[in-house]
């Protein structure tokens, strides 16, 4: 079984996140990239599949971007236990879904994977489209928001999260891109052997070039409020005491 | 003209596909073109009788053995083929997890964008923009699909639009569209939806709610939060991460794939505000929201914002109200 695992680096939930001055795009020299949540569950689901199959299968990490960012993504990935890694080098901040895709779609397609996980979405972008249009691209079958997989001879079920806690098993025959939900299993942490390891395995460097793109940012913007919020803030027991105001008198919800 | 397809969700049509309505009657309108609407697949002819008041030019009905259960092959296929033979400036659908399962296979099929999940529409251009959260909801940023794009495919955020703003009147029209599948085309197999049991706690029901996100950083530092919900008498909830964490149970868990209430008060401790949480608490009459990131975006939508350590907070504000 040959298992792609597509990773994307994204800011941290702790980076400040600026526009920067073409107002397309965000401040990148302020950001830390950390691997993108859902993408961590990705991997240990390809990584416990490889090792319950136990047949020699491979697992592939995958990510695209600028070197600086996406470096650390690649090596967490590697010192976890996957075998080789693919870097699709593209330095425009692409924001389009298809021209995203259609890089990796060009780029996989001579791998001839029979599993690509992806995350849900990325929390960066968030489109939550990129691995359902490579497995379109690249004629497999596809499945989004798996939230347990089950293996099987040139099959996997899928059992795919719906709105308000209703779920739906699905059963596509491989090739087959598979969109993972967070939650699905417990990620690993590398291990100093695997850290070491890591230094030794291929990592494939491919230039990429964008195709032209369908959608395009006009302008980032810093969503309005909605409401007329009022901000607390100070010392410790100024914050208490104002939230007690708030809570007796002004919504009485405690005596 | 803008097709407008509706999903079926249990029976009914699915309150996001009403929204959808309600947004491809707006954009028809300020467009000035016109509006049909799709229902295709599961249930299609029963939800055919529920829009028949929903003001359009044209009522479209895709029926067909192979899609009578959903699939991304075939609806992706379908759809597709409605799309070459109509060809609609846009496609509208809500935000769902089907669409999310389809839409992008129809987008690569027939080389169109899908702008996804959108929350607002911006006319003040030439053609309209189309406005979603990006980076965890701290920017957001208007799209423009490309100009030379015949059709494009539109996903709405739940809210963006409101069903209570649908136009009624019936439909000029009512056709068929003869749907063509072979076996070959539907490669996946689904079961039937289930719903896995629950705990018996509802919190759609719960005047007040305390509800924790990552921000709480341990599961050891849970207790502090149950004290708290415990002397206020409020059920405790959270945010996805911490029953990802195995931190609390899901049945605990608010947002897109959790439940979706609207309390008294919704006191949220440590939760940045993502999209997918929002959607299920942004209903509640008063929220307050405790952050140490003063750019959270949980605080766009608080009524109060507090903007400290909850780690020292709470714990204080516990012994206060057990005073």
């Amino acid at each position: 079984m040959k298992i792609a695992v597509l990773t994307k680096a994204i800011p941290s939930y702790e980076s400040s996140i600026r526009v920067d001055s073409t107002s397309k795009w965000i401040d990148e020299a302020v950001v830390n990239f950390v691997v993108n949540e859902s993408d961590s569950y990705a991997l240990e689901e390809a990584l416990q599949i490889k090792e319950k199959l136990d047949n020699g299968s491979e697992v592939v990490v995958i990510t695209m971007g600028s070197e600086d960012n996406t470096s650390k993504v690649l090596k967490d990935g590697l010192a976890k236990g996957a075998d080789r890694a693919i870097f699709i080098k593209n330095e425009d901040s692409n924001t389009d879904p298809l021209a995203i895709a259609k890089l990796f779609a060009d780029n996989l397609k001579d791998e001839n994977f029979d599993l690509i996980f992806s995350g849900l979405q990325s929390d960066d972008l968030g489109s939550g489209q990129t691995g359902v249009l490579i497995g379109e691209m690249l004629d497999m079958s596809t499945a989004t928001l798996g939230i347990e997989t089950d293996i099987e001879e040139s099959k996997i079920k899928v059992k795919r999260e719906l709105e308000s806690g209703w779920f739906q098993w699905v059963t596509l025959p491989l090739p087959a891109s598979v969109s993972i939900q967070s939650g699905i299993n417990e990620p690993r942490y590398p291990s100093l052997k695997g850290i070491m390891g890591a230094k030794r395995k291929e990592s494939k460097v491919i230039d990429g070039q964008s195709s032209a793109a369908k959608q395009n940012f006009i302008n980032l913007f810093i969503p309005k409020n909605e409401k007329a919020t009022e901000r607390i803030e100070g010392d410790v027991d100024g914050i208490v005491a104002k939230i007690m105001d708030i809570l007796k008198n002004k919504l009485r919800v405690v005596s | 003209m803008i097709l407008v397809v509706l999903e079926n969700q249990r029976g009914s049509i699915h309150a996001f596909s009403k929204e959808a309505v309600a947004a491809g009657q707006n954009l028809a309108s300020k467009l000035g073109t016109e509006l049909s609407i799709l229902c295709m697949g599961e249930n299609a002819s029963s939800l055919k009788e529920q829009a028949s008041d929903y003001k359009a030019k044209d009522l479209i009905l895709a029926e067909h053995d192979m899609i009578s259960t959903y699939s991304a092959d075939g609806y992706s296929k379908v759809l597709s083929d409605i799309i070459t033979d109509l060809s609609p400036k846009y496609v509208i659908m809500g935000h769902s997890y089907m669409v999310r399962d389809f839409m992008p296979r129809v987008s690569a099929k027939l080389n169109l964008p899908f702008v996804s999940d959108i929350i607002s529409v911006n006319h003040d251009g030439g053609s309209p923009a189309f406005a979603r959260q990006v980076f965890n909801a701290k920017l957001a940023t208007n799209i423009q699909p490309d100009e030379s794009s015949n059709t494009t495919l539109l996903s709405f955020q739940s809210a963006a639009f409101s069903s209570d703003d649908i136009e009624l009147g019936g439909s000029d029209a009512a056709s068929v569209f003869e749907v063509n599948l072979n076996n070959e085309d539907i490669k996946s197999m689904s079961e039937p939806e289930f719903q896995e049991s629950s705990s018996g706690v509802d919190l759609t029901t719960a005047e007040l709610i305390v509800s924790v996100g990552r921000g709480i950083e341990s599961e050891d530092n849970i207790p502090m939060v149950e004290s708290l919900a415990e002397v206020m008498g409020a059920e405790i909830a959270s945010s996805r991460p911490v029953v990802d964490m195995g931190w609390l149970p899901s049945y605990r868990q608010i947002g897109s794939s959790g439940q979706a209430v609207s309390p008294k008060l919704y006191f949220s401790v440590g939760i940045s505000g993502a999209i997918q949480h929002v959607v299920g608490m942004k209903g509640s009459k008063n929220i307050i929201a405790i952050n140490k990131d003063e750019e959270a975006p949980i605080f766009e939508i608080a009524d109060y914002a507090v903007i400290g350590d909850l780690m020292e907070i709470l714990p204080k504000l516990t012994e206060e109200l057990q005073k």
